[in-house]
């Protein structure tokens, strides 16, 4: 549909939180908790950290929460019984102020989740969210979105995209139909935007540092250059913060937890960063040593994705270099691998 | 500063290390753990107030060990490290080059694990006076609201593990938690699961703990992790008389006994 | 109204504790029916880890038993377990679990009436606390009677 632009008041945006909750929305947002900024459910605008620069983890937990559980059973002595459990108990869900890479970062999972037959956990959870983005008036020195199709004022993903536009005022963009029914909560606020609204003024300057097409035509033919990777991996420790903060990363492990009565099956976040990850019952590990296990993370993201899915798994938002313990970078590890051969 | 690149350069030179783990300029205002392997890097080394990473925790990592014979510039911290790794039989003496910066700027190379335990014996090894008051802030509350404090920042954990793979001393080829016939500790980072990991990894460290608070950096939740197994070097020192890290031929505290060790709740 | 009978879970050593609640069952001394008994061979073997377990399953208190110091039928396994139980119980404490919650005893052989008493005064104290409702909360049952597929 043809975008709607429209102005609202900043003074007014509490008033959206109250209105969202009256219809029985439940909204999560960036929340300050220390240092850290969690995406958590809030009661009202006072409770969301709008300055923050972005969320430490990502928004994919709305759809792809850390745990979840996807079966229920109960043992017996005649045997084991499922118990089928609903993927669609969502509420429809409004997800406020986060950044224009974490809407985008869901075209990732739409595409891993989407294929069919269709993941309905996730699925069912990410048609009941509406996104309404806050476009970005500052980047930092991790932020990379430019380099990789997506930008600071970027609204792929976003049901309504928000920018400050000065004196008090806000250019609303609403961009699909959901964010239409969404819009049609506050109409009242809303009053029309004058032509020539240009929100580019008011956005940050994220210069491109690689061209992303030559990345992923360098890290699919870089398999076999063992030098390059150990290189770049030396320093990691092997932990999952990297995967577990990206909005794009979509690993999962199942687990089943039981007494002896009752048991339930639960997916959970995993890391191919982990030595265990493609341990075999055999022993036989093909991805022994870390160097293997980051070349893997590159190119799954900058090779097999591009190749089998039709999209970049990256979306520049920097996250896994601000969380990694030993300062892994993967805007440097990407512009020194655009500058291969 | 430049007195560490000269020596790093020669070592490299003369083939007396073929890796030398160091820090050097990382993104923002971080600093890294960098691998100089030839001469003409060395000039990467820095050497500031924000060189606090504890680098031993590379000298038995694989890929690491496979470029050779690796030298290590080490802080207190690192240096007690070694000497814990060294009681648990994974790293010989003289299997490291241990280089160490001293506060006027010279450098110290320790030529054994005996320097470096005499040495110790100088400088200050405790955990610092802010972390015990916070230690001391926590056990004042009732056991109750302690309760509530950790559930609350265990909340936040997603069980990334980078806690463990920072750690010097969790280098376990198979680390409990992995381990699934049975699954000791839950995988998921849900309330139990998060809980019996976090517990279970303090009670692994109890009395081989360097307090070197690895793990707390390394958190990208911001969990105070460091405190629970600080919290435990205290009764280790005072009711078994043991500290980590001061000596390489020390014996775990808890793979030994004394026929008198006292308690008061055991009827 | 119905009282809170709690559940005991006891972690015993084969060759002291376990035969000295035989000897309390063969002397016909009557003690409370709350405690299910697990059988190791030396209180050196007992992880905490599966105290962990116990209090998770449903347990509202714990007895950890095995032999005096200097009869351990291994000689030292018990000497072992002592210094675990007293950093255990140090960790416990501040992580804000409830260390009166697990009762540790030395109870040998011949003693039928000290394991009468040791179960006894547990179940008496476990009574008073109350169900370990901290436990009950994050047990596997809860997240089977949850609804919605997530606990965020």
């Amino acid at each position: 549909m043809e975008k709607e632009l429209k102005i609202l008041k900043y003074s007014d945006l509490s008033k959206l939180i109250e209105r969202f909750h009256a219809k029985g929305f439940p909204v999560l947002a960036p929340v300050r908790k220390g240092k850290v900024v969690e995406i958590e459910l809030v009661e009202s605008l006072g409770d969301i950290a709008l300055d923050v620069l972005l969320s430490t983890q990502s928004a994919k937990k709305t759809a792809f929460p850390k745990v979840e559980k996807v079966l229920k059973y109960t043992l017996a002595k005649s045997g084991v019984t499922q118990h089928p459990v609903d993927p669609d108990t969502a509420r429809e869900t409004i997800l406020f102020g986060v950044r224009p890479c974490d809407a985008s970062g869901f075209k990732s999972l739409d595409a891993i989740f989407g294929e069919a037959p269709g993941d309905q956990f996730y699925l069912k959870k990410k048609e009941k969210t509406a996104i309404i983005s806050f476009s970005c008036p500052e980047a930092d020195e991790y932020c990379f979105c430019t380099s990789v199709g997506g930008g600071p004022g970027n609204t792929a993903g976003s049901d309504l995209q928000f920018t400050g536009i000065g004196k008090d005022e806000i250019l609303v963009e609403i961009l699909t139909e959901k964010g239409k029914q969404i819009a049609a909560i506050f109409a009242d606020l809303l009053s029309d935007s004058p032509a020539g609204v240009d929100k580019t003024k008011f956005l940050a300057d994220v210069k491109v540092v690689f061209d992303s097409d030559k990345v992923v035509e360098n890290t699919s033919a870089s398999f076999n250059n063992a030098a390059l990777w150990l290189e770049q991996s030396l320093r990691c420790i092997g932990c999952g913060a990297c995967a577990f903060v990206c909005p794009t990363c979509a690993c999962f492990d199942f687990q089943d937890e039981q007494n002896t009565k009752q048991g339930v099956r639960l997916r959970l976040w995993d890391s191919c960063g982990f030595s265990l990850f493609t341990l075999h019952t055999s022993g036989h590990n093909p991805r022994e040593v870390q160097s293997q296990r980051w070349r893997q993370r590159i190119m799954h993201k900058f090779s097999y994705m591009p190749q089998q899915l039709h999209v970049v798994g990256c979306e520049g938002c920097g996250r896994c270099s601000r969380a990694c313990p030993v300062d892994m970078n993967i805007k440097e590890h990407l512009t020194a691998i655009a500058q291969v051969g | 500063m430049s007195e560490l690149i000269k020596k790093v350069t020669q070592l490299l030179n003369d083939k007396t290390v073929d890796v030398f783990i160091g820090y050097g300029k990382g993104s923002a205002d971080r600093i890294r753990a960098i691998f100089v392997r030839s001469a003409d890097q060395t000039e990467k080394l820095v050497l500031n107030s924000a060189c606090t990473q504890n680098l031993a925790g590379y000298i038995l990592k694989h890929e690491v060990k496979h470029l050779g014979k690796i030298g290590v510039l080490a802080n207190v911290a690192a240096l007690r490290s070694m000497l814990q790794l060294a009681s648990e039989f994974q790293v010989k003496d003289g299997e490291v080059l241990v280089l160490f910066a001293n506060p006027d700027g010279t450098l110290t190379e320790f030529i054994d694990f005996n320097s470096i335990e005499v040495f110790l014996t100088t400088t200050d090894t405790g955990i610092t006076s802010d972390e015990q008051e916070r230690i001391a802030q926590l056990e004042a509350l009732t056991v109750s609201e302690r309760w509530n404090f950790w559930n609350k920042e265990f909340e936040k954990c997603i069980k990334c593990y980078a806690c463990r793979a920072a750690c010097p001393m969790c280098y376990c080829h198979r680390c409990t938690t992995d381990v699934n016939q049975p699954q000791w500790i839950p995988v998921a980072s849900h309330e139990r699961g998060n809980l019996d990991y976090h517990l279970m990894r303090a009670m692994h460290l109890a009395g081989r703990c360097v307090n070197c608070g690895e793990c707390a950096s390394a958190c990208p939740m911001d969990i105070p992790l460091n405190l629970l197994t600080y919290q435990l070097i205290s009764p280790i020192k005072t009711d078994f008389g043991a500290t980590a890290g001061m000596k390489a031929d020390a014996v775990y505290a808890l793979s030994t006994y004394k026929p008198d060790d006292k308690e008061n709740f055991i009827i | 109204m119905q009282e809170f009978e709690p559940k005991i879970v006891a972690f015993v050593c084969n060759w002291c504790t376990y035969a000295g609640a035989d000897l309390t069952g063969t002397s016909r001394i009557k003690y409370d029916a709350n405690v299910k008994i697990i059988r190791f061979p030396c209180t050196g073997r007992i992880d905490f880890m599966i105290l962990m377990k116990a209090f998770e399953n449903g347990a509202d208190g714990i007895i950890v038993s095995g032999c005096h110091p200097n009869d351990c039928h291994y000689s030292t396994g018990n000497f072992h377990a002592r210094r675990r139980w007293i950093v255990f119980r140090n960790l416990l404490n501040f992580a804000g679990i409830e260390t009166e919650r697990i009762q540790f005893s030395w109870v040998s052989a011949a003693e039928g009436f000290k394991w009468a008493d040791v179960v006894n005064n547990t179940v008496k104290k476990i009574r008073e606390f109350g169900p370990n409702e901290n436990y009950k909360k994050i047990a596997v049952s809860t997240l089977f009677n949850e609804e919605g597929t997530s606990n965020e």
